[in-house]
């Protein structure tokens, strides 16, 4: 079992509030994702949770039982940490062990146990080497081997995935959501890469200043932004907002379209008019960075090659049940 | 130093330097290798003649000898195993966040730059003097009788004082050893249940043993030329209690004025010296290999 609940978690650095209050329910075999830029308090939401910071208000419940006064080690659960926090001196089977042998456990389970989880994670071979005389990626499946050997309630991951390079981390990041399928153990994961968060989780909080924005799955958000924030941190280009006149005109103060829900047409009817300032060719796609005059800068995605060049006039037309509305405050209007 | 014209610039520009110090080097070593085989008394002088190896034999039978190699040797261990033994709580002490860190850090750092003379004067005179001293004083107090460091336990308060003053040494360098060690292994060890006690003798004292070997390494080197601290206190006395082998080569020449012995002594030092040196590296040294 593994359900955690957060309850009004708040947590300050002196005068500095990095939690303003964190209302959660994590159900248990899920995976969650924290993501928010830099400075959001995700990893401090974490480390509130792993134990290794005390809160300064509000519960922490583990399956029900508030978990605030207990030490980390206690709480059951494991955490693997940014730079891998790998024990230098030891092997990676003693790396592994660590956990079990300072809870007591029999030599003879501790061994198997080990071997299990090397199996598990491909790193049998390895069982006798020290940290330094492995890559990167094999670095990070020991951090999770040793994780997953003390047989957690839930894993704790602080962003990972950070220090591998972009075609292990794609690699690494099937590896993982594909073991916590398998373990069926709940996972709360911290990044600052939404790609990763979108492919990676059951459910995403994103979290703003200290504040969770919105707790949903990847596709809620995707769909229905529930404010600004959201609506520009999920998505890849961003979500282009409008105000002024083409928002009053829709009852906001603010709309937004996302470049793939653009129509691009070359010198069309209707819609936006701009000019082409930037023109970037993936093959697969084209992504426009339109000058569209009143509305600004717009950013439009084309599935596929449209031969455009920098000064091209174009026009640009909105999916009309694709634009999210907002309103003053920013938050979503729902109709 | 890729190419050739590099590689010859930086030879160049090296040369006065190697140079110089070659000269420094070897002009005193053949000078102590030549008087080592001479018959060579300043209370004697004109009398100088080739006398083969005969200094080497006197130096080496001579009983105060062995009495002064075990000196030097008891007195470098001891001195170790105090510094590395209080040096290694009280980096872990220093390392803590406490108020008025900065004062006591300067405080505990203090000993290691007083001249070893004036330590030895402080020490001798105002803590360990029998009649004046602070610990005659406070022995006193408890109605004990005041103990007469250097002539009861001579050797072992010559081995105090060094301790005293490197102290500071090994715990500097345990310190910033300390902080090194990345915070999130410490967590890490946490999260897996490890105690205080044991995250210390699993995590903390494996990432000391290499700035342990820097201390012991160093503090060897020096450790094995200790003269001014005896000189000062004892003078090698009573009787060979205090010798070293760095005290009696100076015995040997400024004492009994005998150049060439002394001369035989300071080559024996030097092959001494080097066996030490090769023992440590084979014993510790491969825990300075990354």
């Amino acid at each position: 079992m593994g359900q955690i609940t957060l309850q009004g978690v708040q947590k300050s650095f002196g005068p500095v509030h990095i939690i303003k209050g964190a209302d959660l329910d994590i159900a248990d075999g899920s995976f969650v994702v924290f993501v928010g830029p830099s400075g959001c308090g995700k990893t401090t939401l974490l480390r509130l949770i792993a134990g290794l910071e005390d809160v300064t208000g509000g519960a922490i419940l583990i399956d029900g039982r508030n978990v605030v006064n207990v030490p980390p080690a206690r709480r059951g659960l494991s955490m693997v940490f940014q730079s891998y926090a790998l024990y230098p001196h030891m092997s990676v089977r003693g790396n592994i062990a660590f956990g079990l042998k300072m809870a007591g456990v029999a030599k003879d389970e501790i061994n198997r146990k080990v071997e299990a989880a090397a199996a598990t994670l491909n790193l049998t071979p390895y069982l006798d080497r020290k940290p330094r005389e492995l890559s990167g990626g094999q670095r990070q499946r020991v951090a999770i081997g040793r994780a997953i050997v003390r047989e957690p309630k839930a894993f704790l991951f602080d962003e990972p995935l950070s220090n591998l390079d972009a075609a292990l981390r794609v690699q690494m990041r099937l590896e993982v959501t594909r073991l916590q399928k398998q373990l069926g153990t709940t996972a709360i994961y911290v990044t600052h890469d939404q790609v990763e968060a979108m492919t990676m989780a059951d459910k995403i909080v994103v979290l703003n200043g200290g504040k969770i924005e919105q707790y949903g799955s990847p596709l809620e958000l995707y769909e229905k932004p529930s404010n600004l924030f959201v609506a520009g941190f999920i998505g890849s280009p961003k979500m282009n907002f409008i105000t002024g006149e083409p928002a009053k005109r829709q009852g906001a103060a603010t709309i937004g379209v996302r470049p793939e829900h653009l129509k691009v047409e070359r010198d069309g009817q209707g819609g936006w008019h701009g000019t082409v300032a930037v023109a970037e060719h993936l093959g697969s796609d084209t992504f426009l960075y339109v000058d569209a005059g009143p509305q600004g800068m717009l950013t439009a995605r084309y599935v596929g090659e449209l031969g455009l060049s920098p000064g091209d006039r174009v026009s640009l037309v909105p999916e009309q049940a694709r634009i999210h509305r907002f309103d003053d405050s920013g938050k979503a209007i729902r109709a | 130093m890729a190419t050739q014209q590099t590689q010859l610039l930086a030879r160049t520009l090296l040369t006065p330097a190697v140079a110089l110090l070659f000269i420094w080097m070897i002009v005193p070593l053949a000078l102590t290798i030549y008087f080592a085989t001479l018959h060579y008394n300043l209370l004697d002088p004109g009398s100088e003649s080739f006398v083969g190896l005969e200094n080497f034999r006197y130096f080496l039978t001579d009983p105060a000898f062995l009495a002064s190699l075990q000196n030097t040797l008891v007195l470098v261990g001891s001195v170790l195993a105090i510094t590395i033994l209080l040096g290694v709580p009280l980096a872990l002490l220093l390392d803590q966040q406490v108020v008025g860190l900065s004062i006591v850090r300067l405080m505990v750092i203090a000993p290691f730059f007083v001249m070893p003379t004036v330590s030895a004067l402080v020490w001798k005179n105002l803590l360990m003097h029998p009649v004046s001293g602070l610990f005659a004083w406070i022995a006193h107090l408890f109605g004990l009788p005041a103990i007469d460091w250097f002539n009861d336990a001579p050797l072992f308060s010559v081995i105090l004082i060094i301790s005293w003053q490197w102290l500071p040494f090994a715990t500097l360098i345990l310190l910033t050893a300390l902080q090194s060690l990345d915070e999130e292994q410490k967590e890490a060890a946490e999260m897996d249940g490890a105690s205080a006690l044991s995250a210390f003798i699993y995590i903390t004292l494996p990432h000391l043993a290499r700035p342990i070997t820097v201390v012991i390494l160093i503090e060897t080197i020096f450790l094995l030329t200790v003269f001014a601290e005896i000189f000062v206190t004892t003078g090698g006395g009573p009787g060979l209690q205090t010798t070293n082998i760095a005290f009696l080569i100076y015995s040997q020449a400024l004492i009994q004025y005998d150049v060439g012995s002394a001369s035989a002594g300071g080559l024996v030092a030097v092959v001494l010296a080097n066996i030490v040196a090769f023992f440590l590296v084979r014993i510790v040294g491969r825990n300075l290999e990354a």
